[in-house]
């Protein structure tokens, strides 16, 4: 499964709930204003940062970019560019973007 | 005329918003009936805020806006009979299934996240 997150952990509890019920070796894509939760030191992060062993996460590197975030980055995070957003959605049975 | 069951996708919509400050929990409702409609195995979930479309003695009266909390207990008549509610968020919010307008299901939050791993497509509102 993949979970898409497109809020900022400090303005929303979206990411918080969306590792509440990640199943392990499941997938969490970053997007949009999400992408601040891949960034180092984000506290209200450290949940994500955490999980990074038993879920693959990923972070959009456009909307990182456009975030200047790039220089950021968490350990254990992987960026994908739009053909590698297409590439998660297909692998995966179920998509849920978290709104 | 019943639905070739090759064509039937388990459905899951996932309410997360207290339902009069954004018109996201009634418009849930709204497509929920027309997925049923089309006979697919829908499920509701309710989490975080969620859980407060749920809760009995909704009185919009005062507000002038349309009480649609007595639609919940209409969806057994469209077929719509699994209702899953977090159990961490009913709790987190000192509340408890006797407080709710209808028949549900408390889940787990790892229970739900099988759940939602078995479905076909997830919508969120």
């Amino acid at each position: 499964m993949l979970h898409i997150v497109n809020k900022s952990p400090s303005q929303s509890r979206t990411l918080e709930s969306c590792l509440r019920l990640a199943q392990p070796g499941s997938a969490v894509l970053l997007i949009e204003d999400g992408v601040y939760a891949a960034t180092k030191g984000n506290a209200d992060a450290s949940a994500l940062h955490a999980a990074c062993g038993r879920l693959q996460v990923y972070a959009l590197q456009p909307d990182c970019d456009a975030r200047g975030i790039g220089p950021l980055l968490a350990d254990g995070i992987t960026l994908v560019d739009y053909g590698g957003f297409v590439d998660l959605v297909a692998q995966r049975a179920t998509t849920h973007s978290w709104l | 005329m019943a639905t070739d069951p090759s064509r039937i996708k388990k459905v899951m919509f996932v309410n997360r918003k207290a339902p009069y400050g954004t018109i996201y929990a009634l418009e849930s409702l709204e497509v929920v009936l027309i997925t049923a409609t089309f006979d697919q195995d829908v499920s509701l979930v309710f989490l975080d805020d969620g859980v407060y479309e749920l809760l009995k003695g909704q009185d919009t009266k005062g507000i002038g806006i349309k009480n649609h909390s007595k639609t919940y207990r209409a969806l057994d008549g469209y077929d719509v009979e699994k209702l899953y509610v977090e159990r961490e968020s009913l709790e987190a919010r000192g509340l408890s299934e006797d407080q709710l307008l209808v028949d549900v299901e408390v889940l787990s939050s790892a229970e739900m996240g099988r759940l939602m791993a078995e479905q076909d497509v997830v919508l969120s509102f």
